[in-house]
């Protein structure tokens, strides 16, 4: 198949006159492992709802398509999709097998077609059938009922699978097996997955390509290393892992960077890829493994910031420094420990310090829409 | 925690059971004195004499039951279930639409139990009256009807097994839509939408979901039905007129006019017998159910 499995265009819908979803678009490839990302209220579920059929677009809002057909109206039983729940939503009268043959029933498939493929989607998600297959929901611990949904939207062989926070209710570890695994199972089958989080680091992991969505748009659209490295607004940078932040004026334009002075009179360089107007306000982030901190006086190449060491948090595979700029502004520096950290850390707090980073790794962001 | 708690907190931790039997203990002494011993007297005065005046005479007689077993009160009988079952059928066809409605009715639920609650706030004895007067020849509803000059004579409403019935719907229903509301209530709005994305028509969420997700409910309002309608007496002598008796009725008229003190309490074993045969075959039915469905 060629073309977008899904796509979303100029979709708009409004409850109670407030916008939960304002005029997004995307589009959405065959295969892809495409994640919803963003804090909650942000409008991912009503997007994911949208795209389910539980709700329709404002009557002006755009239209959704799924495999090249408008399916603004259409019931959710109308558009190839299957869908993980938040809770599971797995029925409590039904035992496993039961709940896993509920689709293919209401689709009239044939009795014994349904016995070999109930046993063939369990077997797919790693649960045995003769073990569980007769158990009650209720009997089943939180991960093995993340497998009985799966199971269960996975049996209509479905070319898009929507998933709403499914891992959300499972511990850290679990958390970290059910991600590699939808991630294999998305390779695997061939599936479309929408997966839909507030959790970063999964959307990241997971993901081929992440819309982050903020105040009901989509503030970013992205493979995980694009969004990470190149976040076009202070949300993004924010939201996906930790970014420091830096604002001032235009002063100037020369060898593909940007002279910014700060308020404070000191002045830093920012690779730019256009031109802006002298006098106007810019604001950059910086992640903090793009940062680091040296003595006074020390030769840093590129930018440098004076300024006083606050704080020095160990954190294992990381070593955090914390400095406050001479106008007050933090700055974090993230270092990672390869064996350097044995030795105890120089810095001591009040230390004066350069904040030293180079022009290349600043990111000018873009202003948000309201 | 108030003082004197401390003491009894700190000595049933000790024993186990203790802390549970001395919370039950109040209720099971109450229920022990005004439940199971009047209860084990009647069981007596089943099996003895009649006294002449009430009461009973010493001895040990087969002859209260004797009388019950004959067709006359074996028809009061039939006629008690036939409306018990009638009237809980019809309870659940009402009261569970309304449960239904009502459980999705979002901010309007807690007022529109209300509604379903309010009734209660009258004696039952005094909206069983007012039903007669609406349903009786010269009644609200005969009146208008030929006012309205829909129909010359009077339909015969009042006394008649239909007025029994209605009364019996009419005071049982609201027993049938709480239980019923409760499990709705409960029921995760989730489930409906996975049945829907999984392909379930709107009957077919009702019947694979809902329903199966509601039969505690159903079960509950059915037994709460029809085990008071079987022991009703008041409408069917309000309503009844005295022509269409159910069992409650010649029960107390045996304490009463009747005399008969022996009969009256053989007639409540064999009734108490009955019903408790009628609800295991129930709940037995729906057990078989349960398991026909795993």
């Amino acid at each position: 198949m060629s073309g977008p499995v899904v796509a979303f265009r100029n979709v708009s819908k409004t409850f109670n006159g407030s916008k939960a979803v304002r005029n997004i678009s995307f589009e959405i490839q065959p295969g892809e492992f495409f994640s919803i990302l963003g804090p909650s209220g942000c409008g991912k579920t009503t997007t994911l709802r949208l795209l389910a059929g539980f709700e329709s677009p404002d009557d002006d809002g755009g239209e959704v398509r799924i495999l090249d057909k408008v399916v603004n109206h259409a019931r959710p039983y109308e558009r190839n999709i299957s869908m993980v729940f938040q809770n599971y939503a797995l029925f409590p009268h039904l035992s496993v097998e039961q709940n896993v043959a509920f689709g293919l029933e209401r689709r009239g498939v044939a009795k014994a077609e349904v016995a070999s493929r109930v046993k063939a989607a369990l077997e797919g998600v790693r649960l045995a059938p003769e073990t569980f297959g007769k158990r009650a929901p209720s009997a089943l611990s939180g991960g093995q009922r993340q497998r009985v949904a799966l199971a269960r939207a996975l049996v209509l062989q479905p070319p898009i699978l929507l998933l709403d926070e499914p891992l959300g209710a499972l511990d850290l570890k679990l958390r970290k097996e059910m991600q590699y695994e939808l991630k294999q199972l998305n390779r695997r089958l061939g599936i479309t997955f929408v997966y839909v989080t507030h959790d970063q680091e999964e959307a990241l992991t997971m993901s081929d390509r992440i819309a982050v969505m903020d105040n009901a748009r989509v503030a970013q659209l992205g493979s995980p290393a694009e969004i990470y490295e190149r976040p076009r607004t202070a949300f993004v940078a924010r939201f996906i892992g930790e970014s420091n932040f830096l604002s001032g004026t235009v002063v100037g334009f020369e060898g593909g960077q940007l002279r910014v002075r700060r308020d404070d009179g000191t002045e830093f360089r920012a690779a730019a890829t256009e031109e802006r107007t002298d006098g106007g306000k810019v604001h950059v982030a910086l992640r903090p493994e793009r940062l680091r901190f040296v003595p006074p006086g020390h030769d840093a190449d590129g930018n440098a910031l004076p300024g006083k060491i606050k704080a020095v948090v160990y954190r294992g595979e990381m070593l955090h420094v914390r400095a406050t700029l001479a106008d007050g502004t933090d700055m974090t520096a993230a270092m990672s420990n390869e064996g350097q950290l044995r030795l105890p850390v120089s810095w001591k707090e009040g230390d004066p310090c350069l904040a030293a980073f180079a022009a290349e790794d600043v990111r000018i962001l873009e202003a948000e829409a309201s | 925690m108030t003082g004197w708690m401390v003491p009894w907190f700190r000595w049933s931790a000790r024993k186990p059971g203790a802390r549970a039997w001395s919370l039950m203990g109040p209720g099971l002494l109450f229920l022990l004195v005004f439940f199971l011993g009047p209860l084990a007297f009647m069981l007596g005065y089943s099996f003895m004499p009649r006294g002449i005046y009430g009461g009973v005479k010493p001895g040990f007689t087969f002859e209260a039951y004797k009388t019950f077993f004959q067709p006359l009160y074996l028809g009061v009988l039939w006629r008690t279930v036939v409306y018990s079952v009638v009237c809980t059928v019809a309870c659940l066809g009402l009261g569970y639409p309304v449960a239904y409605v009502i459980s999705r009715a979002g901010q309007w639920k807690n007022m529109l139990m209300f509604l379903v609650i309010l009734p209660f706030w009258t004696s039952f004895l005094v909206r069983t009256f007012a039903m007669m007067f609406l349903m009786r020849d010269t009644g609200l509803i005969n009146t208008a009807l030929i006012g309205m000059g829909l129909i010359d004579e009077p339909i015969a409403m009042y006394p008649t097994s239909f007025a029994v019935m209605l009364g019996l719907i009419y005071g049982f229903l609201p027993f049938m839509i709480l239980p019923i509301y409760t499990s709705l209530e409960k029921l995760d709005h989730s489930l409906l939408e996975a049945a829907e994305v999984l392909g379930a028509k709107p009957w077919e969420r009702f019947t694979k979901v809902v329903l199966p997700l509601s039969m505690p409910g159903v079960v509950a309002g059915s037994l709460l039905v029809f085990i008071p309608a079987l022991g009703s007496y008041l409408t069917s002598d309000l309503l009844g007129g005295s022509k269409y008796d159910m069992i409650g009725n010649i029960i107390a008229r045996q304490f009463g006019a009747g005399n008969n003190w022996p009969f009256g309490s053989a007639a409540s074993f064999a009734m108490m017998g009955l019903v408790l045969i009628a609800v295991l075959a129930y709940l037995r039915t729906r057990d078989d159910a349960a398991m026909g469905n795993a």
